[in-house]
């Protein structure tokens, strides 16, 4: 099952995370030409608690839809890290929020910092672009789907009138991970 | 090349059911189904439906029923709790013929259980949940593109047979999204009800002499007739005398019975050479596919039965696989349901092994790999 590719977005309900990993599938899938799933889990809370959603990216059909061994993880949240981060490869990446996350969980993984919610609030001016940041970095990180594939993504399912701050959001995204990356 | 599209199970059911005809929707919101209410809310009064939220499952049940009766194609869409409440009003429609399609989205229980988790549970209440000797078809998709085609084979089941058609997948499915393509009008056949030919004075509307899915006429269109919950004769009125009831149950079992070949379908997945098959449904029949390949890949000669229609159950297919593997292995999220019907038509001939899981979480892969190796 090495052509699979598993992404689980993390942090607290409420942050668009579930968001996040429609538009990563619907960019896979719909504006690119893979196969893509899509789930998602929450507890019976409307707001705050920790959340996920999993993204699945194969060249094939895909069969189990749930990530059982993550190539990249995203956690927002100390608690997300906490409670999500067991299933991650021991060569994948684990993908915080610096300011946020201090306690990084001990593994093999790769683990990389980056200040997706500053970026968010200062850079961009509004803290729930935040979400659309981290889309921008796991675009860079990944390497699995098309920055223009992301872009039609994001543009299709956010609201109308915010699209330029999207976009920007996403290239700051996208730009800081491939800075880091260097 | 029909629309293509990023969607949820639920919405892909809210979907087929607006490709099969649908124009009417009455329901009670409960996750993990609300997604479909939520999407034909929307959606039907856009094209002249009705969408009725009602005080709670049992009106909701009802409603449909009413609906159907004015010559609606008709459906609900609920979960554990909520379908349990519908119990009753379905064996009205059962006994009293009128199509309708039911949507369990099934979560954990029982009673309020766990809301926003997968469930498989509910599956022997999908057969007997009423009371009573009664038909029921029930049809189990796994993949989004599935539920909008099976959706749509639910209706067409319901309208040609004049029966309530179940159709139950699970939160994971309901809610997980996958690319699915809508076809264009035209492309997947729709079945309508056969409507009576006669004059209004003549129509009855439980006559067997017209064969056992006597014509149903809708009313404000002329036709005025009984409709009772209790055993009834020809013309509708209570009839509870023999032979009358015996021959008349008969024949409602008779609709399904009968057309088993039709109404049943299935996929098997690397089962010409198996020496173990699985028998799963629903996400769990996802990871059952999974694990083939997995076993497959070790050398080991796994296979898959995956019902999408798991009543009428598949007897005969059950059967004749018994007898040419050396066991079977059931994954179901539950502790032990739809296994009992396999031992019911393996009748001891290969062995037999239950994973039951009811956490929250599905059965993954790997666990069924092991139980494969296990009765290798």
């Amino acid at each position: 099952m090495s052509e699979r590719y598993e992404i689980r977005f993390s942090g607290s309900g409420g942050q668009g995370l579930i968001l996040a990993g429609v538009i990563f599938a619907e960019a896979a899938t719909i504006y690119d030409t893979k196969t893509a799933v899509q789930s998602q889990s929450y507890g019976p809370e409307a707001r705050g608690g920790a959340s996920k959603s999993e993204v699945i990216i194969s060249d094939k059909t895909i069969n189990f839809p749930k990530a059982t061994a993550i190539d990249l993880m995203l956690a927002l949240t100390q608690e997300a890290c906490s409670k999500y981060y067991k299933d991650i490869k021991p060569d994948g990446t684990l993908l915080v929020d610096e300011d946020f996350v201090k306690e990084i969980p001990k593994g093999t993984f790769k683990v990389l910092r980056l200040p997706i919610i500053r970026t968010a609030s200062e850079e961009i001016g509004k803290a729930f672009v935040a979400n659309i940041v981290a889309i921008g970095a796991i675009t860079a990180i990944t390497g699995q789907v098309s920055l223009e594939a992301v872009e039609k993504a994001v543009l299709s399912r956010v609201p109308k009138g915010t699209e330029e701050l999207n976009k920007k959001a996403l290239k700051a995204g996208y730009d800081l991970a491939k800075a880091r990356a260097k | 090349m029909g629309k293509i599209k990023l969607l949820q199970g639920n919405e892909a059911c809210a979907e087929g059911a607006l490709y099969a005809g649908c124009t009417f929707f009455g329901g009670y919101p409960i996750t993990p189904s609300t997604e479909v209410a939520e999407y034909l809310a929307r959606r039907l009064p856009q094209i002249g439906g009705v969408f009725l939220q009602m005080e709670d499952e049992i009106a909701a049940m009802a409603a449909v029923i009413g609906g159907s009766l004015a010559g609606c194609k008709a459906l609900t869409a609920t979960s554990g709790p909520g379908f349990s409440l519908k119990q009753e009003n379905m064996g009205f429609a059962m006994l009293t013929e009128i199509p309708c399609v039911i949507v369990n989205v099934m979560r954990g229980g029982p009673s309020t259980g766990v809301p926003t988790g997968p469930g498989q549970s509910d599956i022997m209440q999908c057969k007997w949940g009423t009371h009573g000797d009664h038909p029921v078809i029930c049809l189990t998709p796994a993949y989004v593109q599935e539920i909008f085609s099976e959706t749509v084979r639910a209706f067409n089941l319901s309208e040609k047979y004049r029966t309530p058609v179940i159709i139950a997948f699970d939160e994971i499915v309901g809610h997980m999204r996958e690319r699915i393509e809508i076809p264009d009008a035209g492309v997947l056949e729709i079945v309508n009800r056969v409507k009576p030919t006669c004059p209004p004075s003549e129509y009855l509307p439980y006559d067997d002499s017209k064969g056992d899915v006597p014509p149903m006429a809708n009313f404000f269109e002329g036709y005025r007739y009984h409709v009772t919950g209790l055993n009834h004769g020809t013309d509708g009125f209570p009839v509870n005398a023999s032979p009358r009831i015996h021959t008349d149950e008969l024949r409602l079992l008779r609709k399904v019975e009968a057309n088993r070949a039709e109404i049943i379908k299935f996929e098997e997945y690397m089962l010409d050479d198996a020496e173990v098959a699985i028998f799963a449904y629903g996400v769990s029949g996802r990871s059952a596919k999974t694990a083939v390949e997995m076993a497959r890949a070790e050398g080991i000669k796994a296979g898959l039965f995956r019902p999408l229609t798991i009543w009428p159950f598949p007897d005969e297919q059950v059967a004749e696989l018994a007898g040419r593997v050396k066991g079977i292995v059931v994954p179901e999220l539950s502790l032990g349901q739809i296994i009992f019907e396999v031992e019911r038509c393996a009748k001891g001939r290969c062995k037999l092994e239950g994973i039951y899981r009811v956490d929250g979480d599905p059965i993954n892969p790997a666990q069924i790999l092991a139980k494969v190796k296990e009765v290798k």
